[in-house]
């Protein structure tokens, strides 16, 4: 069974919620409605219903046979999460909370984004369900995102590029719950990852779960055994409680989670909470971060939006201080690596946040035989890294 | 001054004055030189902001306010260093108002202790709620810094009157959802159906926050509320002013506010 918080929604030493007073009503009445909803068989129904209609679950568990090279004959296996409808997992979320939210009576969405993908899979369900959508954006990244602005406009979404602090994802997030907090009547928050006040990490990771749970039973029915590791990017860290949550009880799984080390963890241009920060409050709760000796938290920088946050979810917190999680990072380099050869070697284009798990993948798989089975959670596919992509290939081939 | 003497001085003709300034914007000396005019135009007690990079209650205004101050190198121990150089010159109790990350970073028992020291007589953590304060409270209550709780429109009765129970000095009740701010409107019919049982709850003086910036907001609850608190309009009347300039444009800004109170 994944693990559950307690009552006040900390897992372990991390989580809880530290909002401001105006929220506290909001989160329970979400969290109230949330564990009513979870008991409710038909609920559920509609979810999966949704996932496989609308999502195009359940997404198959690949043998990559070439990624790794023709020496290395540890078997690696990808969960293709990129070929999940708007190409990524961030969409099995949105489709639970705008479900939940229906199920409340609320009339709008609000979310935050950063790269964009959470902002197009919310701007997708409100499409879909018919729910106006505002989606909060740090002006920075609406203009190095302006695809994805565009594509959630087309999906009828109202985009609002936040101007305050870093002009990204952390204050895109402080900005939606800003708003949150003025409409909680009449809105509900979309929070794209595990992070933010006890229920969202936890109801969050139960959106997500059916990645591991679907990944559990195609391993033992195509392979006859669990898998020896299970690799994971973390930036907030949805996918990987998504797919770690099936298998936290199998002490035999190594579970990994890959963070970005950005320019390198000593360097001061990374993104790795876990690997670099220390224990601190942000976004509403405890767990770990990166902040300044005084508290203020820090700029990060990773190659892929999608894991430059300064915050990671609690329960990672807590996988990590128990020894249940190990958590590593890769460098940009690294991952641009393994982008390329699984563009090259597998067929498939991954998302660069994706491609950290991919990157970790490589070294894991020549500490591992042949009997292991390694899998990686492939988050997503990398059509919104292409322009980047691009612009750094031909950086490079001008150099050379 | 403690705050139960600074309230008890008050006479009662208008609403206690409860000024938010954020300490260090945009520098030091310009802060100084505002508390001392908030304390001579008859301010009771004084919320002084410790800036925050991340203020998750705060609007725009507020929020720039901390980021000049970070960016002039306001830092919690200069704040108190402040704290400790104006507290004795003036009448008005200085609550200090700061987010929980950098204030337990600082450490909880050692900022209790070096705010008591510095002559601060409470603070306001606005990202804590109470099922998350009871140690910070303890704390505080132990070096005898007086912890205000803040109740919003949201908040259901029998929670209100908790948390007006746990609230020490005085009780912040918010004026309308949202965040701090002068851009729209207060609200004043959540904190009517709120009075009666905030009242029953607790003897401390009720103050009024957020969105409360014109004269008539300050008529208009004069009499239900103890004291009004007022913060992003007084930042955006002192905006790019320093020193004296800024002192004379305080005493011009309260003077319109209570116009007519």
């Amino acid at each position: 069974m994944p693990i559950e918080p307690n009552a006040r929604g900390y897992f372990g030493a991390f989580g809880g919620r530290f909002v401001p007073e105006v929220l506290v009503a909001a989160l329970d009445e979400l969290e109230g409605a949330m564990r009513a909803a979870f008991a409710d068989s038909t609920f559920w129904n509609e979810y999966r219903e949704v996932l496989r209609d609308f999502v195009g679950r359940p997404s198959a568990l690949y043998p990559a046979r070439r990624f790794l090279g023709e020496n290395v004959p540890t078997p690696l296996l990808f969960k293709r999460e990129d070929t999940n409808h708007t190409g990524a997992h961030k969409i099995n979320n949105t489709v639970g909370q705008a479900l939940l939210a229906m199920r409340m009576g609320k009339r709008r969405l609000i979310a935050e984004t950063g790269a964009g993908q959470h902002g197009v899979a919310t701007a997708t369900v409100g499409a879909k369900f018919g729910l106006p959508v505002d989606v909060y954006m740090g002006a920075l990244d609406v203009e190095r995102q302006a695809l994805n602005v565009y594509i959630m406009q087309l999906l009828g979404a109202t985009v609002h590029p936040v101007t305050g602090g870093t002009q990204t994802l952390k204050d895109a997030t402080n900005e939606a719950f800003r708003v949150w907090a003025a409409r909680v009547e009449e809105s509900f928050y979309v929070i794209g990852s595990v992070v933010g006040a006890h229920p969202y990490p936890y109801m969050v990771r139960e959106f997500q779960k059916v990645i591991g749970e679907e990944t559990r039973a195609q391993c033992l029915e195509r392979y006859g055994r669990l898998p020896s590791d299970v690799i994971a990017c973390v930036g907030g860290g949805s996918n990987a409680l998504g797919i770690f949550s099936a298998f936290v009880d199998d002490a035999d799984v190594r579970l990994w989670g890959v963070e970005a080390a950005g320019e390198g963890i000593a360097s001061g241009k990374t993104a790795a909470a876990l690997g670099a920060g220390s224990v601190g409050v942000l976004h509403g709760s405890r767990s770990y971060l990166l902040q300044s000796e005084r508290g203020q938290v820090l700029e990060t920088h990773s190659i892929s939006a999608g894991l430059d946050y300064p915050g990671v979810g609690p329960e990672h917190a807590y996988l990590k201080d128990s020894g249940r999680a190990s958590y590593v990072a890769v460098t940009d380099d690294e991952a641009l690596g393994a982008f390329h050869d699984c563009a090259r070697r597998e067929g498939i284009v991954p998302a660069l946040e994706s491609a950290h798990a991919l990157a970790f993948a490589k070294k894991l798989a020549l500490e591992r035989g042949s009997d292991a089975l390694i899998v990686v959670n492939l988050s997503g596919r990398g059509d919104k890294d292409i322009a980047q992509i691009r612009a750094l290939g031909e950086r490079s081939e001008g150099t050379r | 001054m403690k705050l139960a003497d600074a309230f008890a001085s008050v006479t009662r003709r208008r609403p206690a004055f409860i000024p938010y300034v954020m300490a260090g914007d945009p520098d030091m000396e310009t802060t100084a030189a505002v508390l001392r005019a908030l304390a001579s135009a008859g301010a009771t007690a004084i919320e002084l902001g410790i800036p925050y990079g991340d203020p998750l209650a705060d609007g725009p205004t507020i929020a720039a306010a901390g980021v000049r101050a970070l960016a002039a190198g306001a830092t919690v121990e200069a704040v108190l260093a402040l704290v400790a150089r104006i507290a004795p010159e003036i009448s008005a109790s200085i609550v200090l108002f700061t987010y929980f990350n950098p204030l337990e970073r600082y450490g909880l028992e050692r900022f209790a202790r070096d705010a008591a020291q510095a002559g601060a007589a409470g603070a306001i953590v606005p990202d804590i709620p109470l099922e998350e304060s009871e140690e910070l409270r303890a704390i505080f209550a132990h070096h005898g810094v007086d912890v205000p709780m803040l109740v919003a429109p949201s908040t259901p009765p029998e929670r209100a009157a908790k948390i007006a129970a746990a609230s020490r000095g005085f009780l912040y009740v918010v004026s309308r959802l949202g965040v701090t701010g002068a851009g729209s409107e207060p609200d004043f019919a959540p904190l009517r159906s709120q009075l009666s049982t905030l009242r029953a709850a607790t003897d401390l003086p009720i103050a009024l926050g957020f969105g409360v910036s014109r004269a008539e907001h300050v008529r208009a609850v004069a009499g239900e509320v103890d004291a009004v608190i007022v913060g992003s309009a007084l930042i955006d009347a002192l905006a790019g002013l320093r020193g004296t300039d800024a002192a004379a444009a305080t005493t011009r800004f309260v003077d319109e506010l209570f116009s007519g109170s």
